[in-house]
């Protein structure tokens, strides 16, 4: 192995720190016009009547569109594979609008002046309707938010709009009722049952959501998106604007990040719209507050959780009932649901009994959708938060508890089977999991069992340390495909076309690096082009965790057939059979017979047995492996104002085999603030009245430099024999355990349960006050 | 209404609206290094520097540079190649979107430093960088980086 395990630069990185113009918008065409969106002040209402005439007034406007102007076809944004497991339930304009910031008319002018005027001149009368606010009130309100008839959903998923329900489901191994029944009974068990609360997150990636479209040489329809899915925007596309796939193309350049929030629709059906009517270049590009107000949230959740266990600490049971809040739209309704359960209970694998249940409903919000972590971040707080809770009832020490019932390498669990993304999943025996040694590692590094034994005291403020485990998954199993062509060129070098969608992490060089290894060459030899639907081949996108592994199987195995060709033709060339040619990475050869790649390339393409070389793969994980993490957060709680420090965090991972160390480190340290923004203050705030009140950046606060505690990051020696050189994936496994092992430290620092995210002064405060440990 | 300025070293005169901020003045004139990532001054992806210092150019109007010297990342990416070498083999670079701001206070807080006018100091270098966000790295590859570069301590 040489060219992975390696920290190799980014490919792109001196385009990107020097600041080429490599972005959307930076792109866009200087005629393009300017599009800009009427966006709904109420959270709920009815288009009654609606006035363009003046708008279309204003000098250098070209187009004002309105829901009586657009095809009604209700669609899903989610970008996911197709039959999407999310209900259709949006439409480009709508006559109905369902939270402040949804579109109400679609305006495009020569320039931004002439759009801001002629969106000001739109005369809208609104019939106000009863919006539904609070998610614990949403289920069977008199207020339905999708009464249209033609929603509808592409296969069961629990969706009962009539109920303001968008998905639901529920699961069960084993008789949860009776064992619980059961544990109360027997005094030789334990119970506890909590209830628990996570928010709102913004993604806030650095660059808002753009795109542009324009209509080339063939009279096609080009779009152009900062979008982690550019062939789910392509299907979509042209099923609600009734233009063939073959008519369309969609180009993802460089990507300002994306954290799941750009793996949905979010501006490119209106580009494309306005383009395909007016026959004229158009672009979209979200201010920072439609980037909050009318894009996505991370689902909030409420979760009662109840678990069972012996006295000597061996867990009996888990029971798991989920109230979720999907906001207007159910994009990515029911598997955030079900990752909350499926990437957080096959922790415990050895339960006699596991039930996860949960229903997703709609209110008056910014609709949710995907956002790094999803549902896993919720769903391991909760259970990794009454986890530490039991340990304390127990009283046994939270990492014993832990090592007594954690899965382990060569395990299974049911819900590997049971619970999908969306749909059944697949069964998986454990491959790689160094879960045990990342405790036991995790617990040495931060000096656990020292520091556990003594409290530190400094004033009013105090020390704790608090512990937590996670998995994730490897892409979508059975689902979600991935594949790779590569091909030869004249000097040996080749050329690495790929549907993924490197969204700033890195994977285009990460997939270079697999190429490159299984080829036997150096990643400089590998030039990578990603995401053009007409050049490159399909790629489900970047989400899910799939990039390094799905997509990655996919080059690996193209690199492998690239490799067969190449033995192929120098076996011709120097007439020996293809099994006797050795290869070097620079000559192929046999016994005292040899071709330099260069050479052969070059005859391959000007002299002898003229051909192109050109491999390609696909790959479809049959099974999605998890990566595993144990972390230790070591915070100080002042006790006279509820603030808590994060000081030190460790955290020690099984992610296979990082191909590059360094990204990968890095994904991990990223991950991790944006954790421990949402664990301490990320909070996406609304008014009584529904108006979103956290719309811009000041009111919004992400992590800054100064909020960076000492960051330990581990991997851990292992290997995943069905990944790319024994790879998983590590995008998402690191925002996993900050909100628990943040609380658990808390509570051990002060005695105080925080069960609500964020853990703010405020409620530190008033739990101390509610009765502090002694 | 036309205005003048010098922009990496060039003379350059622009036919602006009295209302237009320098970041849509540069980006409508090819300087595309100079990134919008929000609307009320938060996030310095916009950060020039104007006569030597680091302004957010979002909140600059253009009509208040007329005569004035501007500097932007691509007119000194070339004089930082060690830097940018430090940050990529941090694999800080990630999505990119946050790093011409940055590389444009990166280099002025070197030219301070080396004159000795701002302090060779972690918690110094910090607090100038607390304007310029990064959602994709956590900061800490940026910092080892930076702190390298900066010969910070
Ligand atoms: S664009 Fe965010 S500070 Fe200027
Ligand atoms: S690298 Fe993406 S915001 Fe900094």
């Amino acid at each position: 192995m040489d060219q992975v395990k390696k920290s190799i630069i980014k490919k792109d990185a001196f385009a990107l720190i020097s600041g080429m113009p490599v972005y959307t918008d930076d792109l866009a065409p200087k005629d393009a016009l300017v599009i800009k969106i009427l966006r709904s002040p109420h959270p709920f209402a009815r288009i009654k009547n609606i006035d363009v005439s003046e708008a279309l007034k204003v000098k250098g406007v070209e187009l004002v569109l309105t829901h009586k102007d657009v095809p009604r076809k209700p669609i899903t944004r989610a970008g996911q594979g197709y039959p999407e497991p999310s209900p259709y339930d949006k439409f480009i304009l709508d006559e109905y609008v369902r939270y402040v910031g949804d579109e109400v008319a679609i305006v495009a002018a020569e320039d931004e002046f002439a759009a801001e005027e002629a969106l000001k001149k739109i005369k809208v009368d609104y019939e106000i309707l009863e919006p539904v606010l609070d998610f614990e009130e949403a289920e069977c309100n008199t207020s339905i938010i999708h009464p249209e008839k033609e929603a509808f959903s592409q296969f069961d998923i629990g969706y009962m709009p009539e109920k303001n329900i968008a998905a639901s489901y529920s699961m069960e191994v084993g008789d949860v009722d009776k064992l619980i029944e059961e544990c109360e009974k027997d005094p030789d068990c334990v119970l506890i049952k909590r209830r628990y609360y996570t928010q709102a997150q913004a993604h806030v990636m650095l660059e808002p959501h753009a795109s542009f479209a324009y209509i080339d040489l063939h009279g096609r329809l080009v779009i152009v998106s900062s979008t982690q899915t550019p062939f789910h925007v392509r299907r979509q596309v042209s099923m609600v604007l009734d233009i063939p796939i073959k008519s369309i193309r969609v180009i993802k350049p460089r990507i300002g990040g994306g954290f799941g929030g750009k793996q949905a629709l979010h501006g490119e059906l209106i580009t494309a719209l306005v383009t395909w009517k007016t026959k004229k270049p158009s672009k979209l590009v979200y201010t920072r507050r439609e980037v909050f107000e009318a894009t996505y949230t991370r689902h909030p959740m409420r979760f009662d959780i109840t678990l069972g266990a012996k006295k000597d600490g061996t867990l009996k049971l888990i029971d798991v009932e989920v109230l979720s809040d999907t906001g207007a739209y159910g994009e990515h309704a029911l598997t955030t649901l079900m990752v909350a359960g499926s990437k957080t209970l096959p922790l415990y694998n050895k339960v006699e009994g596991v039930r996860f249940r949960g229903k997703v409903v709609y209110t008056n919000k910014v609709p949710a959708g995907a956002y790094r972590g999803y549902g896993a971040i919720q769903g391991n707080f909760v259970l990794e938060s009454a986890m530490d809770e039991l340990a304390q009832e127990l009283g046994i020490d939270p990492v014993d508890l832990r090592l007594k019932n954690v899965i382990r390498e060569g395990e299974t669990s049911p819900i590997f089977k049971i619970m999908g993304e969306g749909r059944e999943g697949v069964e998986m025996i454990v491959r790689s999991c160094k879960l045990e040694e990342a405790i036991k590692r995790v617990v040495e590094l931060s000096g656990w069992k020292e520091k556990r034994s003594k409290s530190e005291r400094n004033g009013s403020k105090v020390r704790g340390l608090g512990f937590a485990i996670a998995m994730q998954g490897s892409g979508i199993a059975n689902i979600d495909m991935a594949s790779a062509i590569l091909k030869l060129n004249d000097d040996g070098s080749f050329n690495l076309l790929v549907g993924a969608t490197d969204l700033g992490t890195g994977s285009d060089t990460i997939l270079a690096q697999i190429a490159a290894e299984e080829l036997g060459v150096s990643t400089d030899d590998i030039i990578v082009y990603s995401s053009d639907t007409d050049l490159t081949p399909f790629d489900t996108g970047a989400y899910a965790s799939s990039t390094t592994y799905v997509s990655g199987n996919a080059v690996r195995l193209a690199a492998k057939k690239m490799l067969k060709l190449i033995k192929e033709e120098a076996a011709k060339m120097l007439n020996v059979s293809p099994d006797e040619i050795t290869w070097d990475g620079k000559v192929l050869r046999a016994g005292d017979k040899e071709i330099s790649l260069k050479d052969l390339a070059t005859k391959l393409y000007y002299t002898e047995n003229q051909k192109q070389l050109v491999a390609d793969a696909s790959f479809v994980g049959p099974e999605s492996p998890p990566p595993y993490a144990a972390t230790i957060a070591e915070v100080e709680v002042d006790t006279e104002t509820g603030k808590v420090d994060v000081l030190k965090y460790y955290t020690v991972l099984d992610i296979g085999t990082p191909i590059n160390p360094n990204l990968a480190k890095v994904q991990v340290e990223g991950a991790t603030m944006q954790g421990l923004g949402m664990t301490l203050y990320e909070d996406v705030k609304y008014s009584g009245t529904g108006r979103l009140l956290t719309n811009n950046l000041m009111y919004y606060k992400i992590p800054s430099r100064l909020d960076v505690p000492e960051i330990h990051v581990e991997f851990l020696e292992s290997y995943e024999p069905t990944g790319p050189f024994g790879a998983k994936s590590v995008a998402e496994i690191g925002i996993d355990t900050p909100p628990a092992a943040v609380a658990n430290a808390i509570y051990s620092a002060v005695g105080v349960r925080i069960r609500e995210l964020p853990i703010t002064p405020e409620k530190v405060f008033s739990a101390l006050k509610g009765g502090m440990k002694s | 209404m036309k205005i003048r300025v010098k922009i990496n070293g060039q003379d350059r005169s622009f036919e602006i609206d009295p209302s237009e901020y320098l970041l849509d003045t540069l980006r409508k004139n090819g300087y595309m290094s100079v990134k919008r990532g929000c609307d009320t001054g938060s996030c310095g992806a916009c950060t020039v520097l104007l006569d030597g210092r680091p302004v957010i150019s979002c909140s600059v109007l253009s009509a208040s540079v007329d005569g004035h010297e501007i500097t932007t990342a691509e007119g000194i990416a070339n004089q930082m190649k060690e830097y940018m070498h430090a940050l990529a083999s941090e694999g800080a670079d990630q999505c990119g979107f946050c790093q011409p701001g940055l590389l444009v206070m990166i280099y002025y807080l070197k030219k301070m430093i080396d004159k000795g006018l701002i302090e060779r100091d972690k918690e110094t270098v910090r607090r100038y960088l607390i304007g310029n966000l990064c959602r994709c790295s956590g900061y800490l590859p940026q910092e080892r980086a930076i702190f390298r570069f900066l010969g910070v301590d």
